[in-house]
């Protein structure tokens, strides 16, 4: 129907994760880390979805719903331990829970 | 047609540059929003229009309104959003930025160099109705075993969200009021 090469579906996945890679490895806000976990799996969402168009087959959707219950289960346990280390640590850097041990 | 799609694409990268390069946090999660409808946008080109839809609901919707709730709970002042602009240097993400500009030329280079077999389409039409047939026959399992991740998510936020009582030792606990009493003076 439509003439856009997968090659820039996958570029675009490719280029939304490496935004998200960059993000995670420059930010030492503990939410903006979280975040950027967030853009990252939906990059990786993107390409399933980019794969299962090219091919017709319903398999990239649902890799697709699985990633996003994949990220809603993480986002919300991750959630609870940013509360919990900021109420155990008053701040949000990252940085500042090296000291934990096991 | 296709210029929809390459809009939407360089909204997504645009609103994806902006989220990681805000230093308060809501106006990144504002990015965020507009980043995952453009997204979502791109699932519609492609022939996912449900997907589309579950993009705008759960991310769009629920994640980022989870993160909006937890950033209140929090009541961050404007001294966090100094201390993050002190924490981005450009001499700090200089280096992981350009490292990984060097990993997208080269994957650019191995998409663009690879002579693929013809593939002029990527606009194939897959509708609600194979996608759920096809989650309820071949992949039942996964249906099942996503139920027990989210089962266990619900039970691990309510465990480690819950505030424990903070026992302190009575030597400890002079510093309280010495707190205080700077605070009044």
């Amino acid at each position: 129907m439509t003439s856009i090469p997968m090659e820039t579906g996958l570029l675009l996945a490719g280029v939304l994760f490496m935004l998200g890679l960059i993000s995670v490895m420059i930010r030492r806000n503990i939410i903006f880390m979280l975040i950027s976990v967030e853009i990252m799996l939906n990059a990786a969402g993107l390409a399933f979805i980019v794969a299962g168009s090219h091919w017709a087959q319903p398999d990239g959707q649902i890799m697709f719903i699985f990633i996003l219950t994949m990220a809603a289960a993480e986002v919300s346990v991750g959630l609870a331990l940013i509360l919990q280390i900021y109420h155990q640590l008053k701040t949000l850097n990252s940085d500042a829970a090296n000291f934990m041990k096991g | 047609m296709e210029l929809t799609f390459y809009i939407a694409a360089t909204v997504a990268v645009l609103a994806t540059i902006m989220v990681i390069t805000r230093y308060n946090m809501i106006h990144a999660l504002l990015y965020l929003v507009v980043s995952f409808l453009s997204v979502a946008v791109v699932f519609l080109t492609m022939g996912a229009p449900f997907m589309a839809a579950l993009e705008v609901i759960v991310y769009a919707g629920a994640i980022v309104v989870l993160i909006i709730f937890v950033i209140m709970m929090l009541s961050l002042t404007r001294e966090d959003v100094e201390q993050e602009k002190a924490w981005l240097q450009p001499k700090l993400w200089m280096g992981p930025a350009l490292l990984s500009f060097v990993l997208l030329a080269e994957l650019v280079y191995l998409l663009v160099i690879a002579e693929m077999p013809a593939a002029p389409v990527a606009g194939s039409y897959v509708n609600a109705k194979a996608v759920g047939l096809a989650l309820y026959g071949p992949y039942i399992l996964g249906v099942q075993l996503s139920g027990i991740l989210l089962m266990a998510g619900i039970v691990g936020a309510y465990h480690l969200g819950r505030q424990k009582k903070k026992v302190i030792h009575r030597f400890l606990q002079q510093q309280e009021p010495q707190k205080e009493r700077s605070a009044a003076i």
